[in-house]
């Protein structure tokens, strides 16, 4: 456990999964914000606003935590991956500045004018002040799924004199296909993760009798939001980007599905335990030849086993890569069933009186941000060994200079930091959760004459 | 185009320093010049909408930084690996001191808030002067342009020096004082009354002690960098810099005392860019200095990608930074004037 390696891979995966537990709920809760905005002013119904205040107070917190620990990301590329960064600077530095300079100062500056500037602005100001800070969060993602999506399909660049990588094709870079197919496939488990959320709040106070003219809206648009972006996770984009994977990464996909051997018409896996010393699976559930139709729509399609690659060039970690695949395929499985059972239920209207039903939305809310955490476990390992693939290896590219120990030092801080971020995080939402969703204190509602004097 | 991308990076770091200075001085000043739980209140209110955007231009040069310069990127940030992982550490106590105290309804949590808040800036600007302080001194560089420093070794100016050492340490005090000043001017334009009165006094304390300061760094930094002359020798109108540098510190006293509340402000402004382009003017082409053999340098040229990529994103850049400063007009046009201590806002700002 003193190898360098390990601890600065530790330290980014721990910090960026952390991280990533705020803005999937921000990206995805910001469109559904814009959504209430919007039937507030199309249907002129206070109940909409009061509805989209109380999400921009949880949104609101949720994105400090995301600032706060996304900071850290950004520097850790140059004082834990300082080779990678020399060599790939020219590269990837481009999309994370573009980050900063269109998507940081546009999602700080709406954001404040959106949270602390009802009352100084109109109605229709303040629904463009929520769609620019939606606008902002998806654009921010965007660039930095770009930048993942050159460490995983490395597109648009050549090498200078000096060994290091320049982009070449600023589109090329921009549009890279990986990227599109990600992008798509990332948000739409943003909006999953959104949508369940305002469900289970909806379906926490349907059930315990309290605002329950919110719970109805909560519930009704959540379900509506996440049924949509259930299907969509599937199909195009899970799909898509499992196409891009079987194209680009063969190796990985066989790791994924732990298929050890080379065989024609390769069954699915549902569960098992894989077992790389034996090359097998223990105990497994299986669908026969659902892989080869999946990969190429054809049930006895050649599938490409882990045995037809070298083995250095093995993802270093086949079960939990297999493990994560699989948790987010099952998940995303069963937020498919639950959003369609509710969503038929909301549709006879019966499900503001099925309280089993309820139940479930409530209890549910947790799942999206395993399933979401799952899949970019799998997207990250399964570019292992590679830290930029076919390009530069993991191991090549760790800040030499940082020893283990100094390592371990920063990755212990950040674990207790994190935890009082945690606990604060809970207490607060918590809080808000129990205040519900209340109107503006009358005075405070926007007022032509309150513009003039705050513009004074 | 290297070195425009040299001057955009310094430009966008005095803008940070410019912008998030004037917040985090006056969040080392706010429990001094604050007595009471609303007064504290009110001088957040003064930086509460700007404050995160303005931590943005950190993350922005920061980003320039990266890509125009992967080397010195990669070298410097796994070189200040334990500083910069602190000014993380800080930068995330400092964010929830303010957040925390705004949604806190506690007035024992709001006074933890409040001094998390506090030792978070005082800590950072303390960090953000040693940090130049170490680019100006050098850092022992070895052949592949890449170091590590200790926190401190033997706190002397040598060829083993640590992050801290009486050179570096003298810098983060003058850049504690210089910001604490700077935000304390920022908080006499932005409030009346009481609050208006003590950081005035604040400023009339401090500003004796920034001028010898800033007159005892120069010495400093000329007896243990007499390279760093170089450039001025060779262009003597760079001697316009501290000029800049001490004028506008007699300006701002000279304003100061007559009451003129944004004309001091400005002059501390100028002072800090003056302070921050003198160190880039005296490096130049340098961008990170070897403490032992100047082969080692780290300079524009050996550290800069390649021109495809300097051309387009001078042509991003130069659109994105034209919305980030009409975002930034806009914001501060929004909440400009004072702020009252009237506490009927219950949206926090």
């Amino acid at each position: 456990m003193e190898s360098a390696l390990l601890v600065h891979r530790l330290h980014f995966a721990f910090t960026v999964t952390y991280h990533y537990l705020f803005p999937q709920l921000t990206m995805g809760l910001a469109p559904l914000i814009v959504v209430l905005k919007t039937l507030a002013l199309w249907k002129k119904d206070e109940r909409y606003n009061n509805a989209a205040r109380f999400w921009a107070k949880i949104f609101g917190i949720n994105f400090v935590l995301g600032v706060v620990t996304g900071i850290p990301m950004e520097f850790q590329f140059g004082t834990n991956w300082s080779h990678f960064s020399r060599f790939a600077g020219g590269v990837i530095g481009q999309t994370l500045a573009m980050e900063g300079l269109f998507a940081f100062f546009l999602e700080s500056t709406f954001l404040g004018l959106f949270l602390y500037g009802e009352k100084r602005l109109s109605p229709k100001m303040h629904w463009f002040a929520a769609f620019m800070v939606f606008f902002g969060s998806w654009l921010s993602g965007y660039f930095i799924v770009a930048t993942d999506a050159w460490m995983q399909h490395p597109v648009g660049y050549e090498t200078l004199p000096n060994g290091t990588v320049m982009v070449n094709s600023f589109w090329g870079l921009i549009l890279n296909r990986w990227a599109l197919w990600q992008y798509a496939h990332n948000m739409s488990g943003a909006v999953i993760t959104g949508a369940f959320v305002m469900t289970a709040i909806g379906a926490y106070y349907l059930l315990s009798k309290k605002h329950v003219d919110q719970g109805q809206i909560f519930v009704r648009t959540g379900i509506i939001a996440g049924l949509i972006a259930s299907c969509l996770q599937l199909f195009p984009t899970g799909d898509g980007q499992g196409r891009m994977i079987a194209q680009h990464q063969p190796v990985t996909l066989a790791a994924m599905e732990a298929l050890y051997n080379t065989q024609p018409g390769a069954p699915l896996l549902i569960m098992g335990q894989p077992d790389s010393h034996k090359g097998s699976i223990d105990n497994p559930l299986a669908v026969p030849k659902m892989l080869s139709f999946l990969t190429y729509k054809r049930w006895n399609a050649e599938v490409k086993g882990l045995d037809a690659f070298p083995k250095e060039d093995w993802p270093d970690n086949i079960p939990l890569l297999y493990y994560s695949y699989h948790i987010m395929v099952g998940l995303g499985t069963i937020f498919i069933a639950v959003m369609l059972v509710s969503a038929f239920l909301l549709w006879r209207k019966k499900l503001f009186e099925a309280r089993w039903m309820l139940w479930i939305l409530m209890l549910s809310a947790p799942f999206p941000y395993i399933a979401n955490t799952a899949g970019w476990l799998t997207a990250e390992m399964g570019r292992q060994p590679w830290l930029v693939y076919g390009v530069m290896r993991t191991a090549e590219g760790y800040s030499k200079m940082v020893s283990a120990g100094n390592g371990w030092f920063t990755l212990l801080g950040f674990m207790g930091m994190y935890t009082v971020l945690s606990i604060l995080f809970l207490f607060l939402v918590y809080r808000e959760i129990e205040h519900g969703p209340v109107g503006l204190p009358s005075g405070d509602k926007f007022t032509k004459e309150a513009a003039v004097v705050s513009a004074d | 185009m290297p070195t425009l991308w040299f001057l955009i990076v310094a430009l966008m770091l005095v803008a940070y320093v410019v912008l998030d200075g004037f917040d985090l001085g006056a969040g080392a000043l706010h429990l001094v010049i604050g007595r009471t739980d609303e007064e504290r209140a009110t001088v957040i209110r003064t930086i509460g909408p700007v404050w995160d955007g303005n931590e943005v231009w950190l993350l922005a040069a920061g980003g320039a930084l990266y890509f125009a310069f992967p080397l010195l990127y990669a070298s410097a940030f796994s070189g200040f690996y334990l500083p910069l992982m602190m000014v993380l550490w800080l930068l995330m106590l400092r964010a929830i001191g303010i957040e925390f105290r705004v949604h806190s309804k506690s007035p024992v949590w709001r006074a933890f808030f409040d001094t998390i808040f506090a030792a978070g800036s005082v800590l950072l600007a303390i960090f953000y002067g040693a940090a130049l302080g170490n680019v100006v001194r050098g850092v022992p560089l070895n052949t592949e342009g890449y170091f590590f420093l200790p926190l401190w070794t033997n706190w002397r100016v040598g060829p083993t020096p640590g992050i801290l050492d009486w050179y570096t340490v003298l810098s983060g005090v003058l850049a504690l004082v210089a910001l604490t000043v700077h935000g304390g001017l920022y908080v006499t334009t932005k409030t009346e009354g009481t609050l208006n009165e003590r950081a005035r006094k604040v400023v009339s304390v401090l500003w004796p002690a920034l001028a010898i300061l800033t007159v005892l760094s120069l010495i400093a930094t000329v007896a243990i960098r007499p390279v760093l002359l170089t450039n001025f020798k060779a262009q003597p109108l760079g001697y316009l810099i501290p000029l800049l540098v001490f004028g506008s510190l007699i300006a701002l006293f000279f304003y100061h005392s007559k009451g003129r509340e944004k004309s001091a402000f400005i002059c501390s402004c100028l002072y800090l860019a003056g302070m921050l382009g003198g160190a880039a003017y005296a490096v130049y082409p340098n961008v990170l200095m070897a403490s032992g053999d100047a082969a080692n340098n780290l300079t524009i040229a050996n550290t800069v990608t390649g021109s495809y990529a300097m051309l387009i994103a001078i042509r991003w850049w130069s659109v994105g930074i034209i919305f980030a400063i009409a975002y930034f007009v806009f914001l501060y046009r929004m909440f400009r004037g004072k702020v009252t201590t009237a506490a009927g806002d219950s949206h926090g700002y």
